[in-house]
């Protein structure tokens, strides 16, 4: 059977793979890729801990499923107004990589 | 064989989300992203959630996804062409993602509390889909509006935002 710490370890690796995605890559949909993949590192651990940790009835911890819900809900949000938001830019620069994006920059 | 089962998805899981970052194709990508949504739906399932897989896989697989590639293909990019390797870039992302992989590795594997296996269910027929739900109109009712209202006002931002004449 697998342990909860493989689960995290699993989890920790994918949290990894999407900071990687987000440090090393130059294309902001690649990069917006990494940060979903992030916020799913971190339901899986939430959905490992409330089965490895029963609550007074047995039952896994609903809580924290409730929690994951509301993540995947916010996420479908956020990469609806962040792709608007990257559609915008494209139509104004007509770029989608982060290196000709220096307006900022000092 | 739930060990061998959690293992293949967890190597399916990390090998596809490995190809979302080292893939040029933004294409590839995004499908290799839909391929690691769909191992991480099936190793909720292995932890017996099985309405946060379904849902894992019908709102990101399904419909994140479709927008994600909906907007690649709008904006009809191009694979990344080889530009010369940025070292600087590549040492530090190495040294961030290496050292958190390495203190991840060493914490999980020295807890004692972590070491062990899943309990037995009291009752594993229990419909999780109905326990959710209850909690979620119970517990949870005032977030449970308020996303709705997130949803709404993202809803029109987004038609906001995607409108040509942006002042």
């Amino acid at each position: 059977m697998p342990t909860l710490a493989n689960y995290l370890f699993v989890s920790g690796l994918l949290f990894s793979i999407g900071l990687a995605g987000v440090l090393l890559r130059r294309n902001i949909l690649i990069i917006f890729m990494g940060l979903e993949l992030m916020l799913n590192a971190a339901n899986l651990s939430l959905v490992a801990f409330s089965r490895f940790h029963l609550g007074q009835d047995g039952c896994p911890r609903y809580n924290a499923q409730v929690l994951v819900f509301f993540i995947i809900t916010v996420a479908a949000a956020e990469v609806a107004v962040g792709l608007a938001i990257i559609v915008a830019l494209y139509r104004a620069r007509q770029t989608t990589r982060v290196e000709d994006l220096d307006t900022l920059k000092f | 064989m739930p060990l061998a089962l959690f293992w293949i998805f967890a190597a399916l899981t990390i090998a596809f989300g490995a190809g979302v970052v080292f893939f040029r194709s933004p294409v590839s990508s995004a499908m290799s992203l839909v391929m690691a949504f769909v191992g991480l739906a099936a190793l909720f399932v292995t932890l017996d959630a099985f309405f946060i897989g379904v849902v894992q896989v019908l709102v990101y697989a399904g419909a994140v996804m479709v927008l994600f590639l909906f907007i690649i293909m709008l904006l009809d990019l191009r694979a990344d062409q080889r530009r010369p390797v940025k070292l600087a870039a590549w040492a530090g992302g190495g040294i961030v993602v290496g050292g958190f992989i390495a203190v991840l590795s060493q914490v999980v594997s020295s807890l004692p509390a972590l070491q062990q296996t899943k309990p037995a269910l009291a009752d594993p027929a229990a419909s999780d889909v109905a326990m959710v739900g209850l909690l979620l109109f119970r517990s949870f009712n005032l977030p449970f509006q308020i996303l709705g209202v997130l949803l709404l006002v993202a809803t029109v931002g987004v038609v906001v935002l995607s409108r040509r004449e942006l002042k």
